[in-house]
């Protein structure tokens, strides 16, 4: 699952500055350290004791947070078929996947501690609205087939967003990516297995998964933002190497990925416009409905409320446990004192 | 249907609830750490489950598989006890559960490591160590929560007053034929109370809880009669399989 990077736009059309603000030429910022992006520059890592520009570190903390926030967020829609999973199969597979997105967010929440923040602030950030998750994750599964479509479509859409952020400039969230890249490209190809099954069993079976592909294709598209002429944070983040393609590089990338497996799975894709370009070498595609993504990141898509309010009851009924762990290893931890104290 | 067949089922059934019971937690765990944990006591016991009914449908020999049985089969055929199928209170009801269940677990799969079934031996021996991890895990928690606050002793004592009177029924061997006995297929579930009791009672007390007095529950899963709760359970887990009879999935 991916957290993507952007904000609604502003009324020219931009998005609205994240901490970095930076639209235009981008000049090094005053508390850049000496070297710092000559490093960049070789491909060097950047570790967690390394001097960085404060707004290096905040455009990580965004960026890392919301992908931990998308994870956790994305195991609802998931979640939501656990109990209903046609076969004992799919259900342990369900299970699994759900697990490593658990999984996922806790990688990232520890890769964006290492920047000196706290994952108990990041989820309060969460739960308050003042950190976003992957807007993806405000659509609805509706169907057993949409299990399929997210790990085909979502998860790859993902992995093309993920895979260049192996080599991102932060160690810690490189290394991390190296691991969740992995177990993605296990979810889209279980995905891509469930909906072949399906396209290929019923008359029933087929239509609903033509069905899930047809609501989760321009959502999927989404994901990778808006079109480079009114993205925002890219230029800096590029320059940062932690970006390393633009929006629309990548999702071109995506849907020249894709088109050949809708194939495959005897599955149409719902665009008239979808075309191969002899010239340019990739796929054409329609116009996508930024306006409806902009409506989604507002907060006005199907599930958003219903997806944090989950997500903010889970936290607030497990508070009484959290606490419970704390008292007693402080109590734990007490009685260790006072029994060594007493042999001294 | 065999009494042997009959036995495995209600192993199987036993853990294939207990795992559809735990899923409902995944994604509304108390910490990330604990949705992974609990996803993960349900996939064993899910695989426990999926390794038992294709058992017993090999055993039957009508060319029943795992999901046949699973998702084809009606209440009165579920052969799993009380405990496991009823709806799954707080996370200290959920922890106290948790303890009961796999403490037991652990007992009866230690005891079937050496059934003559080679099956079943097979399956104890992998899942063996699976519930020694679930009922650490449990244990864990519930001294985490009795000697924690007040607040999480008073919840996990409550937990523990509701679980406790349908641990009974896992003991109850009246269901188990004779002859499985004789063979050496079955364990008699009465002969691992006193070892589940020791441990149990020991973890209650460390976590300065109370064990509790109630009478047991009058039950009947064993015979397939269920609480109300259960035709929801099954209702929502077979609805998608049963609307589309003999798709594969």
């Amino acid at each position: 699952m991916y957290g993507n990077d952007f904000g609604v736009p502003a009324r020219d059309g931009r998005d609205t500055p994240g901490p970095t603000g930076g639209t235009g030429t981008t000049p090094a910022p005053p508390d850049e350290p000496p070297g710092f992006q000559e490093l960049i520059d070789t491909d060097a890592r950047i570790e967690p004791r390394d001097a960085m520009p404060e707004a290096y570190r905040n455009t990580l903390v965004r960026q890392i947070a919301q992908h931990a926030h998308s994870e956790i967020i994305g195991m609802q829609p998931e979640g939501n078929w656990i109990s209903r999973a046609p076969s004992l199969r799919r259900k342990a597979i369900l299970m699994a996947k759900v697990q490593d997105e658990a999984g996922h967010g806790l990688y990232l929440y520890a890769a964006a501690e290492t920047l000196g923040v706290d994952r108990a602030d990041l989820l309060d950030a969460l739960h308050a609205g003042r950190q976003k998750y992957s807007s993806i994750f405000n659509y609805p599964t509706l169907t057993w087939a949409d299990v399929g479509a997210i790990g085909w479509l979502v998860d790859g859409a993902a992995i093309a967003n993920q895979v260049p952020l192996c080599r991102c400039s932060y160690g810690p969230y490189a290394r991390a990516m190296i691991r969740v890249c992995k177990e993605e490209s296990f979810h889209q190809r279980q995905g891509f297995e469930a909906l072949h099954t399906l396209s290929h069993g019923t008359e029933a079976q087929k239509a609903m998964a033509q069905d899930a592909v047809n609501r989760w294709w321009w959502p999927s598209l989404m994901m990778f933002g808006p079109s480079d002429a009114d993205s925002t944070h890219s230029e800096q983040s590029m320059r940062w190497g932690i970006k390393r393609f633009s929006n629309d590089e990548l999702r071109q990338r995506f849907v020249d990925m894709t088109v050949p497996q809708a194939d495959a799975l005897g599955l149409t894709l719902p665009d008239p416009d979808l075309c191969w370009n002899d010239e340019r070498g990739h796929y054409d595609f329609g116009e996508i409905d930024f306006a409806e993504l902009f409506e989604v990141i507002r907060g006005n898509g199907p599930c958003n409320k219903q997806r944090l309010d989950h997500r903010v009851r889970a936290h607030e009924e497990g508070a009484w446990v959290r606490e419970a762990a704390v008292a007693y290893a402080r109590k734990k931890q007490e009685r260790a004192g006072s029994t060594t104290g007493a042999v001294a | 249907m065999t009494e042997h067949v009959r036995y495995v089922l209600a192993l199987a059934d036993d853990v294939l609830v207990a795992s559809q019971r735990l899923g409902g937690w995944i994604a509304r765990a108390p910490e990330l750490e604990e949705d992974v944990a609990l996803a993960n006591i349900g996939l064993d016991l899910l695989g426990q489950a999926r390794s038992l009914l294709t058992h017993a449908g090999a055993l039957e020999g009508e060319g029943r598989d795992e999901d046949a049985l699973a998702y084809f089969r009606d209440e009165r055929d579920f052969l799993n006890v009380h405990l496991v199928e009823r709806s799954h209170g707080d996370f200290a009801a959920t922890m106290a559960r948790l303890l009961l269940l796999s403490t037991y677990l652990h007992e009866l799969w230690t005891a079937l490591l050496t059934s003559t079934d080679d099956t079943l031996a097979a399956v104890a021996a992998k899942a063996v160590k699976e519930v020694d991890y679930h009922a650490d895990h449990a244990r864990m928690w519930v001294l985490r929560l009795g000697d924690g606050t007040e607040e999480s002793h008073r919840r996990m004592q409550a937990g523990l007053e509701a679980e406790w009177p349908y641990a009974e029924e896992l003991f109850d061997g009246s269901y188990v034929d004779a002859a499985l006995l004789e063979t050496g297929v079955a364990v008699d579930p009465s002969t691992l109370r006193e070892r589940w009791a020791g441990r149990v009672v020991a973890v209650v007390e460390e976590a300065t809880l109370t064990v509790p007095t109630s009478r047991p529950a009058v039950t009947g899963g064993r015979r397939g009669i269920h609480t109300e709760e259960m035709g929801y359970l099954l209702a929502e887990m077979q609805h998608l399989a049963r609307s589309h009879p003999g798709a594969s999935w």
